[in-house]
């Protein structure tokens, strides 16, 4: 950054009320002291002036009654925060949770804690490559765990379907 | 016609169902949000059926104010979002702010307002046309600042970006501006400095 842009950087903090107290006293001792500034002071000021005078556009006459028109073929949606349930959001989270948990147990279960005698680490780290993966991932492992997902698609479509039916009996 | 109420009077109102209140939400707020969107899209035409659009978002999402920031605020918020998807719909690319396409079509402009210069003195006219030559990004975070009265934090809840970012964009767009308005309303800028 070059020294005018500096200059430039502190004074619209200065003229825009953002500088610290400490900046604001260098920067009025130095548009006391310093002709550059003070000329640099002025010019971004009238700017800063003119880009303030700027005006309001205004639309056309029409517009205010054009939106009312259009909002009269809409309702207010309900907040969102009421039609997201947060029982569904903790129950996925869970399934999640519960699902890391059980890998990292059964994976702590199938290591060799003893070390051998000739090993001063308390974990046989050679044994973590022997974990039997193939029993993980078996096929009933991975029925099971399909079932379990479609069974939480079931329950949040069954969800989804019961807020609707409230929503319409409570329009009708 | 002003209830003199608040925002947040108003929006109780609404909710309540009162329709017919938020006629004075708009008049209070469609000449700053129709400013911004003008700005932003630099046709009068499709910015005002944008600003439009954006006061029916806010009716439908009226919910969901809950009242911590201004309405203003949240307002600039739903015109900001409105606005860059229609920007993308058009394919103008809004997001680089060295976006020299962007510059081409204001600088192309350029020689419409010189025509008009000899007519329009006025410094009010001659900072609405620098403004409007300037790229969406930049127009956006001036009109903000300047004429929707948001504060730095304000305009970086609008925009989704930091405090700080939000300086830079300014300072850069103000120094922009001032390019501009000394490249084509040198004797003007003359009077001024």
């Amino acid at each position: 950054m070059n020294q005018e842009q500096n200059i430039e950087q502190q004074l619209w903090a200065y003229i825009d009320g953002v500088s610290t107290n400490e900046e604001r006293s260098v920067v009025e001792k130095l548009l006391q002291s310093n002709f550059e500034w003070k000329n640099k002071y002025r010019e971004l000021l009238e700017v800063h002036q003119l880009m303030s005078s700027s005006e309001v556009e205004q639309p056309s006459m029409r517009f205010t009654k054009n939106v009312m028109e259009k909002i009269a073929q809409y309702h207010i949606a309900p907040a969102t925060k009421n039609y997201i349930n947060k029982k569904i959001i903790w129950g996925i989270a869970g399934f999640f949770i519960t699902l890391i948990a059980v890998f990292v147990v059964y994976g702590f279960a199938q290591v060799e804690w003893t070390s051998p005698d000739n090993s001063n680490l308390p974990i046989d780290f050679s044994q973590l490559s022997k974990v039997d993966y193939s029993k993980i991932f078996s096929n009933n492992f991975v029925n099971v765990f399909m079932m379990v997902n479609v069974l939480l698609v079931l329950v949040l479509f069954d969800r989804v379907l019961a807020n609707k039916r409230k929503q319409f009996q409570k329009q009708a | 016609m002003s209830t003199g109420l608040g925002d947040n009077e108003i929006i109780s109102k609404v909710l309540g169902g009162e329709y017919n209140a938020y006629a004075e939400l708009v008049s209070r707020y469609q000449g700053y949000v129709f400013t911004l969107t003008l700005r932003m899209i630099k046709s009068r035409e499709d910015a005002e059926e944008v600003a439009q659009d954006v006061f029916v978002k806010a009716y439908r999402s009226l919910a969901d104010f809950r009242g911590e920031s201004k309405f203003s605020t949240w307002l600039y918020t739903i015109t900001n979002t409105t606005c860059i998807t229609f920007l993308r719909k058009k394919k103008l690319d809004i997001h680089s702010l060295d976006n020299e396409k962007v510059f081409e079509v204001a600088d192309s402009k350029d020689s419409g307002f010189k025509a008009n210069l000899v007519e329009q003195k006025s410094r009010v006219n001659m900072v609405n046309q620098a403004i409007a030559m300037l790229s969406p990004d930049d127009a956006e975070v001036i009109t903000l600042f300047y004429k929707a009265e948001q504060n730095l934090e304000e305009i970086s809840r609008i925009l989704g970006i930091e405090t700080n970012t939000v300086k830079v964009r300014l300072h850069r767009a103000r120094t922009r501006l001032k390019e501009k308005m000394e490249k084509n309303f040198s004797e003007e800028v003359k009077n001024i400095y």
